[in-house]
């Protein structure tokens, strides 16, 4: 393996830390945020001191936990420039405006606000700190808004076309790249499963303080607004992650035909509810065992039971019977449209006129023999720096497992949190234990189900940073990879320590509860 | 002026002001960095960092948006710069890393790394932070050792496709062994000290603080002074590279910045009534004034954008390189397209509506300078 191949490794490896454990935090801001507003509005609203103390106890927690979010999010911004700059070049004219519209819109909102949130209790209205509240959790969650935009992207490269001149993509429909199918559901999708997770770390911290007996009616009063919050937006969770689905089947099939393992495409193909993976499919057959719905996946993936499903082999090899190209016939279009690029440069470089308006032409989406070439052959540019079809094939255990335990764990979600909610209305949960325990130990799956769901999305997009437009091995900076290694183990030890500190932090600060004086 | 150079000028204006506003803000660091020379008790460092602390965000969210904004807007310098000194961004990321997090974690109970740990976080981050962002901004006027070929991605796979690349095995180390940026460099800082000093007299509501501050701002803004004149006297002679406007190619021209505020004479007096409220400010600060920081804010934002307009301004080539001359960044060379700035220009319409809330909420919250009874008091502390 070369060097620089080495470095697209760690750089991969660098991005997946600080992703991961960016997404330990994040989640839990964006719905907390609008968990305490909520309190505070029934503070404002009923005039009740008792509201003003649990706000104030939520609110701490949030504090504690946006802190290192902060510290961690610096970084995966600034490392698409530091580890990334192929990629930050290629497609940065599309990819840098969400960013940036992020910092102008959002990351000003959340931090001016913030200040009078914490701060501003005795310095301002009841008002003007309410919507202090507010719009901080509004700045969090438009935050997401445009990172999920810029990251739907990588996914789905919407509104854009290559310009020869600069060598780049560039935007050309800004609301393509905003309101991408995949952009709309993405958002939704993530937004509403990290309420979800927040709904469930108030209903586990609660649970904890019922059972030893303390702070009843903090508890139950935040559990009687979180089980509520939750419960309607796991359902949506649910609902945005079928969409979901339908989506990926359109746009990323090979991502689909992994979660699912499904190696041979299907009409009316089956979904697999659990399955143990062999090792290597034998014959095309994936599972030693596995539980199956008939036709479901087609029903999920197209709506329509008896609809065609590609597998990882349809992909890889062709079908022509369904239309699906060779990953090989790809591959040798991609490597014809660098060439195309390499000859420009050769004629750049010698001043052949002729050639370079000949080569221009093929490039211009205008002229027949460009719209042909850029259908035909530059949309599998990226293909053209693969060297096997083989490549095109993600890792199919960890995204199998990945979706069963995102999907499980939701579902489960679902269920604990309707009954919590309607035990507490009747105002006997504290009599059922075992409810408060699985609520407990709700929060720690809660955030296993939340990365599963970011490994699935990721993980499945493999070998591309960029769908069928750039994959990771040309996309890395020219960076000795001893020198990605030695930041990736900086931030490792960092961030592991933050995040001890953070734990031990948040423990205390719940084992000290509502009453101790800040 | 078509429409394209005009947005051209129009975000490199809006990066300055971005970078200016930065480099005012950075007063949190610089604070920091006086924690201990400051606060003499606990109670007197707990003050002066709860004062701080109601404003670090605000100076991280300005870098955050400063690095969007220069991503969105002239994303071959993002790629070329972060891509290729290395080593000097992920100092600087790590430091502001270091402080994100230890405001608040700083005095919580179960804090298993330390008070003291913490503290020290700040302390890093208020003497590195400034210190290397003007080190890096100063190689906008110096140079730094890269090539850019964009048709790299043309050598397919297995080839050397990476479009920027550093020259030398440094990575940009070699900024900080260049005395002309290290004199920028010392002048943020020192100037960032400066600026703490004056908000802490305008923030704070204790006489022993106050004048501490104040005699601690007399050697900072000494220090801040002699740094940048040297910088700026050495400047005003150096050699930077121009572009051809018609072919857009790059040749040396002598002088280039003081040709500069000849041409552009409005910059030229941006620049001078920005050294002059800094002068000013310093003379407000030194007589325990609180009105200080407004004027040395105010002027620290204009002369830093004017400097910055140098930079990028009168086909300038805003960052030089020092290993293939043609390979140097201009505004116009590393733009985006026509259409992205267009989108970004209507976004930045919000602009104002944006600072008009920041000031709202800024004078809210200052409304009262903090005093060791409201910290006392209770309520969220740091």
């Amino acid at each position: 393996m070369t060097d620089y191949l080495q470095t697209v490794d760690w750089s991969r490896a660098q991005f997946a830390l600080t992703a991961i454990y960016h997404w330990l935090f994040v989640p839990l801001t964006l719905g907390l945020g609008f968990l305490v507003a909520i309190m505070e509005t029934q503070y404002v609203r009923t005039g009740d001191a008792f509201w003003k103390r649990t706000t104030k106890f939520w609110m701490r927690l949030f504090g504690i936990n946006f802190a290192i979010g902060v510290a961690t999010g610096i970084i995966l911004e600034f490392e698409f420039g530091t580890n990334w700059s192929n990629y930050s070049h290629f497609v940065g004219d599309i990819f840098g405006a969400p960013l940036a519209i992020e910092g102008i819109m959002a990351f000003f909102m959340e931090s001016t606000f913030i200040a009078v949130m914490f701060f501003g209790w005795d310095k301002v209205s009841k008002r003007f700190h309410l919507a202090a509240t507010w719009l901080t959790a509004v700045g969090a969650n438009l935050s997401a808004v445009w990172i999920l935009v810029a990251n739907s992207w990588m996914q789905y490269p919407a509104g854009c076309t290559f310009n020869l001149d600069t060598v780049r993509n560039e935007m050309t429909s800004f609301w393509e790249v905003a309101l991408s199918p995949v952009a709309v559901n993405k958002f939704l999708h993530t937004v509403t499963s990290s309420y979800t997770l927040a709904a469930l770390f108030v209903v586990g911290v609660s649970a904890w303080y019922l059972l030893r007996g303390r702070e009843r009616r903090m508890a139950t009063a935040s559990i009687a607004v979180a089980s509520a919050f939750g419960l309607v937006f796991s359902l949506v969770t649910a609902l945005t992650g079928d969409r979901s689905g339908a989506v990926v089947a359109r746009v990323q099939p090979m991502k689909l035909a992994a979660m699912e393992a499904l190696y041979r495409g299907e009409k009316g193909a089956p979904l697999t509810v659990v399955g143990l993976l062999r090792p290597h499919p034998v014959n095309g057959e994936a599972f030693y065992f596995s539980v199956d719905i008939p036709k479901m996946l087609s029903m999920m993936s197209f709506r329509d039971p008896d609809a065609y499903v590609p597998g990882i082999y349809d992909l890889v090899d062709g079908n022509p019977e369904h239309g699906i190209l060779p990953t090989a016939e790809k591959i040798e279009r991609g490597r014809r449209a660098v060439a195309e690029l390499a000859r420009y440069r050769t004629a750049l470089d010698e001043g052949d006129e002729a050639t370079q308006r000949e080569i221009r032409a093929l490039f211009d989406p205008a002229t027949p023999q460009g719209e042909e070439f850029l259908r035909e052959y530059f949309a599998y540019f990226g293909y053209g720096y693969l060297e096997t079809p083989g490549q095109i094939v993600p890792h199919v255990p960890t995204l199998f497992y990945s979706f069963r335990v995102m999907v499980g764990a939701g579902s489960l979600f679902i269920l604990i949190l309707a009954l919590v909610w309607w035990f507490n209305r009747r105002g006997d949960l504290d009599r059922r234990r075992w409810l408060l325990r699985a609520s407990i130990a709700c929060v720690p799956l809660a955030y296993a189900a939340s990365q599963a769901g970011w490994i699935l999305a990721e993980l499945g997009r493999q070998p591309w940073a960029i769908q069928d437009m750039m994959p990771v091995s040309v996309a890395a900076s020219k960076i000795p990879s001893g020198s990605v290694a030695v930041t990736f183990f900086l931030f490792l030890a960092l961030f592991t320590a933050l995040l001890a500190a953070e734990v031990s932090i948040m423990t205390r600060q719940i084992k000290l509860g509502p009453n101790d004086k800040e | 002026m078509d429409t394209l150079t005009f947005l051209q000028h129009y975000w490199w204006l809006l990066v300055s002001l971005l970078g200016a506003l930065l480099v005012f803000l950075l007063f949190v660091q610089g604070g920091q960095a006086l924690i201990y020379c400051l606060g003499k008790s606990d109670e007197e460092r707990n003050l002066l960092v709860n004062s701080l602390g109601r404003k670090w965000e605000l100076t991280f969210t300005t870098l955050v948006t400063f690095g969007g904004a220069f991503f969105a807007s002239f994303p071959l310098f993002y790629s070329t710069s972060f891509g290729g000194a290395f080593y000097v961004w992920m100092a600087i990321l790590v430091c502001f890393v270091l402080q994100a997090v230890a405001y608040e974690y700083r005095r919580k109970p179960a804090n298993i790394l330390g008070e003291k740990t913490f503290t020290a976080f700040l302390l890093i981050n208020g003497l590195m932070g400034p210190l290397l962002l003007g080190t890096a901004v100063s190689t906008l006027f110096t140079g730094a050792p890269f090539t850019v070929d964009r048709l790299n991605l043309a050598a397919g796979a297995g080839g050397q496709t990476v479009i920027s690349q550093w020259a030398t095995p440094w990575h940009g180390l070699d900024a900080v062994g260049n005395l002309h940026n290290l004199a920028l460099g010392l002048a943020v800082a020192f100037l960032s000290m400066t600026l703490a000093c004056q908000y802490f007299l305008n923030n704070l509501d204790d006489a022993t603080l106050a004048e501490r501050a104040r005699r601690r701002m007399i050697p900072a803004a000494a220090l801040f002074v002699v740094c940048f004149v040297g910088w700026l006297v050495r400047l005003l002679f150096l050699t930077g590279y121009t572009a051809d406007p018609a072919t857009g190619r790059i040749a040396p021209e002598a002088y280039k910045y003081w040709h500069n505020l000849v041409a552009m004479p409005y910059v030229a007096v941006v620049l001078l009534a920005g050294v002059a409220l800094v002068l000013w400010s310093i003379c407000r600060g030194a007589r325990g004034k609180r009105d200080a920081i407004w004027a040395g804010g105010s002027g620290t934002i204009l002369a830093v954008a004017a400097l910055l307009l140098l930079a990028g301004w009168n086909n300038t080539a805003y960052y030089p390189s020092t290993a293939d001359m043609q390979s140097s960044l201009t505004i116009r060379n590393s733009s985006s397209s026509l259409f992205t700035l267009r989108v970004m220009s209507w976004v930045s319409l919000l602009i104002p509506f944006v600072a008009a809330y920041i000031g709202y909420a800024w004078r809210a919250i200052n409304r009262r300078p903090l005093s060791r009874e409201e910290l006392r008091e209770g309520g969220h502390q740091y």
